[in-house]
C-alpha cells in the first residue's frame, strides 16, 4: 500500500496515517462534543446547571486510554525510524558536501556531480560533510533528513531508492542568505544508465590528450571547480546579480571596491581574483555586502585557483 | 464602594494619587495592577511590531521570487519576528499582565510579596528590549540567524548578533524575578482559609510556571554568556573551528527554550480554566486532575527538549528516550482538554465573548497538540522536521494557545481592569474574523511541510505556491479581525458603559472587589471557606 520512492516510505507513512487517524478522530469528536454541549446546555435550554465536581472513573479512563494510544504511536514511530540508523554493509558510499549555498556529491572513483545520481534498488550511504555551517539534507520523496554538522565524525544517512525518477533535494537547516535556493535534484536511474555516467571518462581522455590546448584544458577544469565548489551559487555566469558579482565578463573589468571602508578602483586580474578567493572580505565590490563569503583557504590550492582564473578568462561579455 | 476610615469611598487604583503624577505615577508604581498594565501596553506595542513584520513576510511569500523585499531583509525579519514574539511578547505574556493584575486579588492578597522587585522586573524587561532594539541601529544591523541563534552560523554571519543575545539574556532575568515573586506570593500570601486546593486554577498555573521560570531560565543565561565568551574571547564552546560542538549549543538552547513553551501555555490553560466555569455557571470538572496535570506538565516539560533535535545526530538511545517522554507529556494536556469539555456537560452556558475565545482556544490547542504527536514520533518527525509543518504547529500552540487565551483573558478581565465594558457585538465579530483568518494562515503550513517545503524559506518552488497564497491571505484576514478587536477594546476602555463589580457572575475573589479595584484591593482581607468555583448558590 505504501511502497514508495525509497525503502523508508512505508514505515514512515504507516506512522503518519496512524497518528493522523487517531488525531482526526479526537479533533473532530471532541470539537463536535464541545459544540453540542454549547448548544444543548445553553442557558436558554438549561437555565440551571447541575454541579458536578468530577468523576474518578472517567479520570482514570481518559488517562489510561490516551496513555495506551501514545505508546502505540510511539512504537510505530520507533519502528519506522529504527532501520534508518543502520546502513547495510554493501551500501554504495557517496560523500555529500554541503556549503553555503550549494551541493556537490563525490563518488568513490573521484567523479563529482552537483546532482545526486544513483542506481535504482541499490542501498546508498551518504557520508555527510558540511564545509562551513550546519546544513540539513532532506529528500521529501524518500522521507529522509539528516543534519550536516561541520567536523562531526560519522555523520551519515542511508536509503535505497526504489523508483527511477527525478526528486527534489533541499537544505532544511537555515544557513544564510541563499538558504532557500540551496536545492538540487536526485536522479535515480537504471544500473546501466548509472554505469554509463559513472564510467564516462571523456574528461579524462581530454586531459590525457597531449595535443589539446593547455589553456582549454585548464579552463575546462576550472569550470568544474566553480560548479563543484559552490562558486556559482552566488556568482552567476549570465550577468545576473546574486549575492556576489557575476562572473560574466569579470576578468579584466574595472571595478570600484571598498577596502577598509575606503573606495578605490581596481582591475580584476589574477592577483585580485586570487586574493578575493582566499581573503574574500578584504576588497568588497561596491554595492555588495561584506561577510557573505567564507575564505577558500585550504579548500582550493594554487593550481586550482589558476584553473578557475583560466575559466573566468573565457567568460566574455 | 468600600469606604476608608474617614468615611470617603476608596479611590480606584486608576485614580489613586501617590507621590508621583502623570507618567511617573505609572513607571514608578509598585502597585501590581499598574505594573500589570505597564506590561500590557509594552507587550501590545511589541506584538504590533512583530505582527507587522509577520504580515510583511507573508506578503513576500504570496508569490515565488522576489515580491517586496530581498532575502537579506527577509532573514532579518524572521529573526526579529521570532525574538520579539518569543522573548518580548509570549514569555512575559499572560503571567506578567494577568498574573500581575489578577493573581494577588484571586488569592486575597493586597499585592505581590515583593512589590519593588516586581517594578524592577519591568525595568529589567525594558532594558532587555532596548538591548534587542540596539542591534537594529548599531554594527552590521539586525541579526539574520533566526531566534534560535544556532552555532556556528551565528558566528559566521556579519550581522549584529551580540546585542540581541544580550537582550534575550536580560529579558530572562526579568522572567526569573517575576517567577520568584509569584512563587513566594502564592506560598505566603493566600487569604486565611484558602488552602492549596481551594486556590483558583489560574494561580495554580502561575505557580507551576514560576518554577519553570526560576529553574530553566538560568540555563539560557549561561548559554548566552558562553556565546559572549566565545565571540569576544575566542573560547571554543560551540564553534567547530575553535574545537567546540554545535550540538552542545542546541542542547543548552532547548533545555531552556522547550520549558519556555510551557511558560507560555500553562498560564494560558489557567486562564481558560477560569473562563469556562464562569460562563458555564458550573464548578470546574476534575479540579484536582487539572492541578495535577499542571504540575505534571511543568515537571515532565524539563525532559523533552531533545525532540527539537531528532535529526541533529544524537545517539539513537537519546532519540527514542526523548520521543517516549514527549508522548508522555501529551497525556496531562489531553486530561485537561477532557476536563474542560466535561465542564460544559449539564452546564447552563452564558455564551459571551470570553466563552468564544475559550472554546476556540480548546480547538486550536487540540490542533497544535495533535500535530505535536507527529513531531514527537521519530519516523514522522524525520520527514517534517525543520519544515513549514513545524512552523504551523508551534504557531497553533504559541500564538493559537497563548494568543487565544490572552485575548480571552483580556475580554474576561477587561471590566475589572478598566471598570468599563466593551461592545460585545463588535468583540464577537472581531473574534470570528480572527478565528477564520488564523486557521487559513496556519493550517496550509501543515500541508506545505508534509509536501517538503523547508522553514525559513525566502523563496520556494512553484509546487508550493497554492498553500502559500491561502496562508498569506489568511494573515491579512486575521489582522483585520485583530484591528476590530483592539479598536473595540480601546473604545470600551475610554467610553464604554460602566461595569459592575461582577458583570459575569464569577465566583473567584477578584469579582468580590469593585471594578476597577482600589489600591490595596480589599478593604479587609477575606476569609475563604468555599471552593473556588462554587456555583451551587
Amino acid at each position: 500500500m505504501f511502497s514508495g520512492a525509497s525503502n523508508f516510505v512505508e514505515g514512515v507513512d504507516i506512522a503518519f496515517v496512524l497518528i493522523l487517524g487517531i488525531s482526526a478522530f479526537f479533533l473532530i469528536g471532541l470539537t463536535a462534543l464541545m459544540l453540542y454541549f454549547t448548544w444543548k446546555y445553553n442557558k436558554k435550554r438549561n437555565p440551571v446547571a447541575t454541579q458536578i465536581h468530577g468523576n474518578n472513573t472517567l479520570e482514570v479512563v481518559w488517562t489510561v486510554i490516551p496513555t495506551i494510544l501514545v505508546l502505540v504511536m510511539f512504537w510505530y514511530g520507533y519502528k519506522g525510524w529504527k532501520p534508518m540508523m543502520t546502513p547495510p554493509d554493501d551500501a554504495m558510499e557517496v560523500t555529500a558536501v554541503a556549503r553555503m549555498w550549494s551541493w556537490s556529491f563525490e563518488y568513490q572513483n573521484g567523479k563529482t556531480s552537483t546532482t545526486l545520481k544513483l542506481p535504482v534498488d541499490e542501498p546508498v550511504k551518504l557520508n555527510l560533510k558540511a564545509v562551513d555551517v550546519i546544513h540539513s539534507l532532506f529528500i521529501p520523496a524518500f522521507r529522509v533528513k539528516q543534519d550536516m554538522v561541520p567536523n562531526k565524525p560519522d555523520n551519515f544517512m542511508w536509503f535505497t531508492p526504489q523508483k527511477a525518477g527525478i526528486y527534489d533535494l533541499f537544505c532544511t537547516e537555515y544557513c544564510g542568505i541563499r538558504h532557500s535556493y540551496m536545492y538540487t535534484d536526485v536522479e535515480v536511474m537504471s544500473r546501466e544508465d548509472f554505469d554509463t555516467w559513472y564510467n564516462d571518462s571523456t574528461d579524462m581522455l581530454l586531459l590525457a590528450d597531449t595535443n589539446a590546448d593547455p589553456a582549454v584544458v585548464a579552463a575546462m577544469m576550472g569550470k568544474q571547480l566553480v560548479e563543484n565548489k559552490g562558486c556559482i551559487a552566488c556568482h552567476s555566469l549570465d550577468g545576473s546579480k546574486l549575492v556576489g558579482p557575476s562572473f560574466q565578463g569579470i576578468y579584466g573589468k574595472s571595478e570600484t571596491v571598498v577596502t577598509n571602508g575606503k573606495e578605490r578602483g581596481i582591475t580584476v586580474d589574477d592577483e585580485y581574483i586570487r586574493h578575493s578567493i582566499l581573503k574574500p572580505n578584504d576588497d568588497i565590490v561596491k554595492g555588495y555586502a561584506s561577510g557573505q563569503m567564507q575564505s577558500y583557504e585550504g579548500q582550493l590550492n594554487n593550481e586550482e585557483i589558476d584553473k578557475i582564473i583560466a575559466f573566468l578568462k573565457t567568460l566574455g561579455n | 464602594m468600600p469606604e476608608n476610615t474617614h468615611g470617603h469611598p476608596e479611590p480606584s487604583y486608576l485614580e489613586y494619587q501617590g507621590k508621583h503624577k502623570g507618567l511617573k505615577a505609572w513607571i514608578f508604581s509598585t502597585d501590581h495592577k499598574r505594573i500589570g498594565l505597564l506590561y500590557l501596553y509594552t507587550i501590545l506595542t511589541f506584538f504590533g511590531i512583530g505582527l507587522l513584520i509577520g504580515l510583511l513576510m507573508k506578503l513576500e511569500l504570496i508569490a515565488p521570487g522576489q515580491t517586496i523585499m530581498g532575502p537579506d531583509t527577509y532573514n532579518r525579519f524572521f529573526t526579529l519576528h521570532g525574538v520579539i514574539m518569543i522573548f518580548v511578547v509570549v514569555i512575559p505574556g499572560l503571567p506578567a499582565v494577568f498574573g500581575n493584575f489578577v493573581m494577588p486579588i484571586q488569592i486575597g492578597a493586597p499585592d505581590v510579596a515583593f512589590p519593588r522587585l516586581n517594578l524592577l522586573s519591568w525595568w529589567i524587561y525594558i532594558l532587555g528590549i532596548l538591548l534587542v532594539l540596539s542591534s537594529l541601529l548599531t554594527g552590521g544591523g539586525a541579526p539574520d540567524t533566526g531566534w534560535t541563534f544556532y552555532a556556528p552560523y551565528s558566528f559566521e554571519t556579519g550581522t549584529n548578533m551580540l546585542p540581541a543575545v544580550l537582550g534575550a539574556f536580560t529579558l530572562g532575568f526579568s522572567s526569573i524575578l517575576t517567577g520568584l515573586n509569584f512563587i513566594v506570593t502564592i506560598h505566603r500570601m493566600r487569604a486565611p482559609g484558602m488552602s492549596w486546593f481551594k486556590m483558583p486554577l489560574f494561580p495554580w498555573a502561575l505557580y507551576g510556571t514560576g518554577w519553570i521560570q526560576l529553574l530553566a531560565t538560568p540555563v539560557v543565561g549561561i548559554t548566552l554568556l558562553m556565546i559572549v565568551a566565545e565571540r569576544t574571547l575566542g573560547i571554543g564552546f560551540f564553534d567547530p573551528d575553535l574545537g567546540g560542538d554545535p550540538i552542545l549549543y542546541q542542547h543548552l538552547f532547548w533545555i531552556y527554550s522547550h520549558p519556555a513553551v510551557y511558560i507560555m501555555i500553562l498560564p494560558a490553560m489557567g486562564a481558560i480554566s477560569e473562563i469556562l466555569p464562569a460562563f458555564a455557571r458550573k464548578t470546574i470538572f476534575g479540579y484536582r486532575a487539572i492541578v495535577i496535570s499542571t504540575l505534571m506538565i511543568a515537571f515532565v516539560g524539563y525532559f523533552v527538549w531533545g525532540h527539537h533535535m531528532f535529526t541533529s545526530g544524537m545517539s539513537g538511545t537519546a532519540l527514542y528516550t526523548f520521543s517516549l517522554l514527549t508522548f508522555i507529556v501529551a497525556i496531562p494536556s489531553a486530561i485537561k482538554v477532557f476536563n474542560w469539555i466535561s465542564t460544559l456537560h449539564k452546564a447552563s452556558i452564558n455564551v459571551q465573548t470570553p466563552f468564544y475565545w475559550a472554546i476556540s482556544f480548546i480547538f486550536v490547542f487540540m490542533v497544535g497538540g495533535l500535530t505535536g504527536l507527529i513531531l514527537g514520533s521519530l519516523a514522522t518527525d524525520v520527514h517534517v522536521h525543520d519544515t513549514a509543518f513545524v512552523v504551523g504547529h508551534f504557531h497553533y500552540i504559541v500564538f493559537g494557545g497563548t494568543g487565544f487565551a490572552f485575548l480571552g483573558a483580556m475580554h474576561y478581565w477587561f471590566p475589572k481592569i478598566y471598570g468599563r465594558m466593551y461592545n460585545a457585538r463588535r468583540a464577537n465579530l472581531g473574534w470570528l474574523i480572527f478565528f477564520i483568518g488564523f486557521n487559513a494562515l496556519y493550517s496550509p503550513m501543515f500541508y506545505l511541510g508534509v509536501a517538503g517545503m523547508a522553514r525559513r524559506y525566502y523563496d520556494y518552488l512553484p509546487e508550493f505556491h497554492s498553500g502559500n497564497i491561502i496562508s498569506s491571505i489568511g494573515a491579512y484576514v486575521m489582522a483585520t479581525g485583530l484591528v476590530i478587536i483592539v479598536v473595540n477594546l480601546i473604545l470600551g476602555a475610554r467610553r464604554g458603559e460602566k461595569a459592575e463589580a461582577n458583570p459575569w457572575g464569577g465566583k473567584t475573589l477578584e469579582w468580590s472587589v469593585p471594578s476597577p479595584p482600589p489600591l490595596e484591593n480589599f478593604e479587609k482581607i477575606p476569609v475563604v471557606t468555599r471552593e473556588p468555583y462554587d456555583y451551587s448558590a
